[in-house]
């Protein structure tokens, strides 16, 4: 191996300088469209991709790591840096997954509660990602758009658990707290307001826009045997007219009580898949509409009762002395769930996020496997890029919707 | 001549302004503070909110730019891993003077809740650092605010950049 | 006496464990006839050692050489046609040995099956890329963890560490906080061994005060000016109040008026 100084910094033995028509051009890890700190090595012959080569772990940090030195309760905080965009989606995965290891189901109004907040950062995401793609298409205006309909959707986090981006708001067992006075009512004119920016707004500004439509069909194709093959999911997979959605195949939580289409696209194409996040806000939103009347039905329970496992509430901790004790040993010491091993597919809104724990009967995960749908999707770009041209380079990165924090980990 | 000597001293309705050097030169320096975009992690989202419709960063005079040449202030938003810590530096050098750093967020003050072995333990021991910005994430008012206080910080100081540039930090 | 640490798995423990307590075990469940699960168990019962479901998830114990023809068994005969996730998980300390677990998925019946299988320290597994795209970025990745070869991988090399890294990270004698080489690498990699001294060593406590910085601490009762060196030791200034305004603690600066004007 090279050894790098000061004067000669270490690249990875690549040849930069060629004697053929190759070029090697180096892409990121800080650059504005790589979504984060994806570093690409191109080889170039003209302006079309020969070779690619995605290099991750700019934004390693240790996460499983941290979750073997950590009890299961104070990692939770961790699982929102995975997937920043959409960070309840991560909590209720690893909530999920430890909650199968224990055997215990959360309580009804807690099941509605993280279902909304599951579709509320689902629409979040999806407006982020029509941003991001857009803006690195070229079009910044809808760039703005997303952003301020996005700003609404934090607004009801917050509004919900005090922070916008790092929300923590989902516990293993059930959710912290109740919805706050007037949530509903916010929610619904919230699904009215995207339902109606969606259709007048984005769909009006891209759908038949002659750029867009150039930029971004026939762009990316992978077909559906390539998508599984990858191991791509979410709307990557639903792209390529695989219709698999976890929601709905293995349904978890209240999924298997709603109503909702899965939308596919025959296309394969980046166009395709935008078509087909656009259609997921629509279900999105028509699954929050449906669950406000399962809310107001529920009896109000947040979260489940085991008490060798999970803090009793608070009110039972100030006046009982038993709850008291186990709260003080659940803290200082931690839960210890039974030995096992457990992996729990969810549908995050980026495809499959699921968590591989083994357990060893100790308060510390033994091995905590995040799989996390960025880094399939991110391996697949080897594939993708090649034969495409340098400037759809960019359009396949944003439609293939990766995120940095559960790629690297 | 003398007639038309006009004294500068008392210049009641002409039309001159008078100031010293520095703070014309802090005036442009700090109302056109163009920050390089620098995302690391989930900062980096705080950071495009701030930029984005509702906070409005323009408005400041505060454009991002994607290229450090163009930049004279460095919002480092998120963790620095051990890995991307080499390039953090290069683009810091590659910055023009005068150049600040605004380190955003617990992560890159000092690393944050990630006390792991692939993270920096703060950014101050890559580039020196002017602003040190809490949260995790830090709100897009935080940033708004520290960049009112970056501004405040260049009105403060002296404008000759032999006074002020980063050489004389213990890290060169 | 020092506290005995074990070097093997250096992991934090629980700081109090009951000496009766037995862990339970999550039940394993045995696959019922008629099932889809049972007609997979048929086909691999050639490669299975051991067969069961746990939390519904059909796993399979395999003997690691023959992962390979097993996988592919159960892709093109069982339908099995995603591999969704692959890594180890380290048993050095116990039994000298690392678990590979393979997780897939079939799209057509929703089903999913771990193959499980265990390779001694410094033995190497056949790659599964031939079969699996997906697992060439997750092979990758176990290399890069755990440092155990995989054969015949198209393009085996560290992923998500740097290239000279020393050490694989989650191996249970790996810390947390990293190594002396970790805790360098910037340094090192930036400007040289030989600033590691200006530099100094990272602060890894989350809790740490330096009395005598006063940039960035302060302190109660004892309050200096702003940037003040106090390697001295700090004079003792007790706090004067004021109604209205913070007082200004350097008087010696301050212009004092000596007389009437």
């Amino acid at each position: 191996m090279q050894q790098p100084n000061k004067l000669t910094p270490f690249f990875e033995n690549l040849n930069f300088e060629r004697d053929d028509n190759t070029m090697v051009i180096n892409f990121g890890p800080q650059h504005p469209s790589a979504h984060g700190q994806l570093r690409l090595v191109l080889e170039l012959d003209g302006e079309q991709v020969v070779k690619a080569y995605p290099d991750i772990g700019y934004l390693h940090r240790g996460i499983e790591k941290m979750a073997e030195n950590m009890t299961y309760n104070e990692f939770l905080p961790t699982t929102d840096r995975l997937d920043y965009i959409a960070a309840t989606s991560n909590n209720y995965a690893y909530a999920l997954a430890v909650e199968k290891l224990l055997g215990i189901e959360a309580p009804r109004r807690a099941q509605v509660i993280r279902t909304m907040l599951l579709e509320i950062n689902r629409i979040i995401s999806h407006l982020f990602f029509i941003a991001t793609h857009a803006l690195d298409v070229g079009a910044m205006s809808v760039f703005l758009y997303a952003f301020r309909e996005r700003e609404f959707g934090m607004d009801l986090m917050e509004d919900y658990c005090g922070a916008r981006l790092t929300h923590s708001a989902v516990r293993i067992g059930g959710v912290p707290l109740d919805l706050p006075e007037g949530f509903i009512e916010n929610l619904i004119a919230w699904c009215d307001k995207v339902d109606h920016e969606v259709k007048n707004t984005y769909e009006a500004l891209l759908t038949e826009n002659r750029i867009w439509k150039m930029r971004l069909e026939d762009v990316g194709v992978i077909s559906g045997e390539d998508a599984l093959n990858w191991g791509c999911t979410g709307p990557m997979l639903r792209g390529s007219n695989v219709k698999y959605d976890i929601r709905k195949e293995e349904p978890y939580e209240l999924y298997g009580e709603l109503d909702f289409d899965i939308p596919v696209s025959d296309r394969c194409d980046s166009y395709g898949r935008y078509m087909l996040y656009m259609q997921e806000i629509y279900q999105s939103t028509r699954i929050l509409r449906q669950l406000v009347p399962m809310y107001k039905e529920s009896s109000p329970e947040l979260m489940a009762h085991a008490p060798q496992y999970i803090s009793a509430p608070k009110e039972e901790i100030m006046t009982q002395n038993y709850a008291l004790m186990q709260h003080f040993v659940l803290v200082t010491q931690g839960m210890r769930p039974p030995k096992g091993e457990v992996y729990v597919p969810t549908e995050s809104p980026k495809g499959e996020l699921g968590f591989y724990i083994k357990s060893e009967g100790e308060p510390y995960a033994y091995r905590l496997k995040c799989r996390a749908p960025s880094f399939f999707h991110t391996g697949l770009l080897q594939d993708i890029l090649v034969g495409t041209y340098i400037a759809d380079v960019v359009t396949i990165i944003g439609s293939t919707n990766i995120v940095f924090g559960e790629v690297d980990r | 001549m003398a007639q038309h000597q006009v004294n500068y001293a008392s210049a009641a309705g002409l039309p001159i302004a008078l100031t010293t050097v520095d703070h014309l030169v802090n005036w442009g320096r700090s109302n056109s503070l163009w920050p390089l975009t620098y995302g690391l992690a989930c900062c980096a989202i705080e950071m495009m909110a701030s930029g984005a419709s509702r906070y409005d960063f323009d408005r400041m005079g505060t454009i991002f730019r994607a290229s450090p040449r163009q930049a004279d202030v460095m919002i480092l938003a998120g963790t620095l891993s051990k890995k991307h810590a080499e390039f953090a530096r290069r683009l810091y050098d590659q910055m023009t003077e005068p150049k600040w750093v605004i380190s955003m967020g617990s992560c890159a003050n000092t690393g944050g809740m990630f006390n792991t072995y692939a993270t920096v333990q703060g950014v101050d021991r890559i580039v020196p650092v002017d602003i040190y910005l809490p949260g995790c994430a830090p709100r897009p008012e935080t940033l708004q605010y520290a960049m009112m206080m970056l501004q405040k910080k260049i009105r403060r100081e002296s404008a000759n950049m032999k006074k002020n540039t980063k050489q004389n930090l213990r890290l060169v | 006496m020092r506290k005995y640490t074990p070097k093997d798995n250096v992991q934090a423990k629980s700081y109090y464990t009951d000496r009766y307590w037995v862990a339970p075990r999550v039940p394993r469940a045995a696959v019922e006839e008629g099932t889809h699960f049972a007609d997979v168990v048929k086909t691999m019962a050639h490669f299975a050692k051991e067969s069961y479901i746990e939390i519904g998830t059909l796993v399979i114990h395999i003997d690691a050489k023959e992962n390979f023809e097993a996988i592919k068994t159960l892709k093109e005969q069982c339908g099995y046609t995603q591999c969704s996730e692959q890594s180890a998980v380290d048993y050095l300390a116990q039994d000298g040995e690392f678990e590979l677990f393979y997780q897939f998925l079939n799209v057509n019946e929703a089903k999913r099956v771990r193959i499980v299988c265990r390779i001694k320290q410094g033995e190497a597994i056949e790659s599964i890329v031939p079969l699996f795209n997906s697992a060439n970025f997750a092979e990758r990745e176990m290399f890069d963890m755990f440092g155990i070869k995989v054969n015949n991988h198209p393009f085996l090399k560290r992923i998500i560490m740097p290239d000279d890294w020393e050490g694989h990270p989650l191996l249970k004698t790996y810390p947390l906080h990293g190594d002396e080489f970790a805790s360098w690498y910037e340094v090192d990699k930036i400007f040289g061994k030989e600033y590691r001294d200006i530099i100094g060593p990272e602060n890894r406590d989350p809790a740490r005060i330096d009395r005598y910085d006063t940039k960035r601490f302060s302190r109660v009762g004892y309050e200096v000016p702003f940037g003040a060196d106090i390697s001295e030791g700090e004079k003792e200034q007790p706090i004067e109040y004021s109604e209205t305004l913070l007082v200004d603690y350097n008087k010696d600066s301050g212009k004092q008026l000596d007389h009437r004007k």
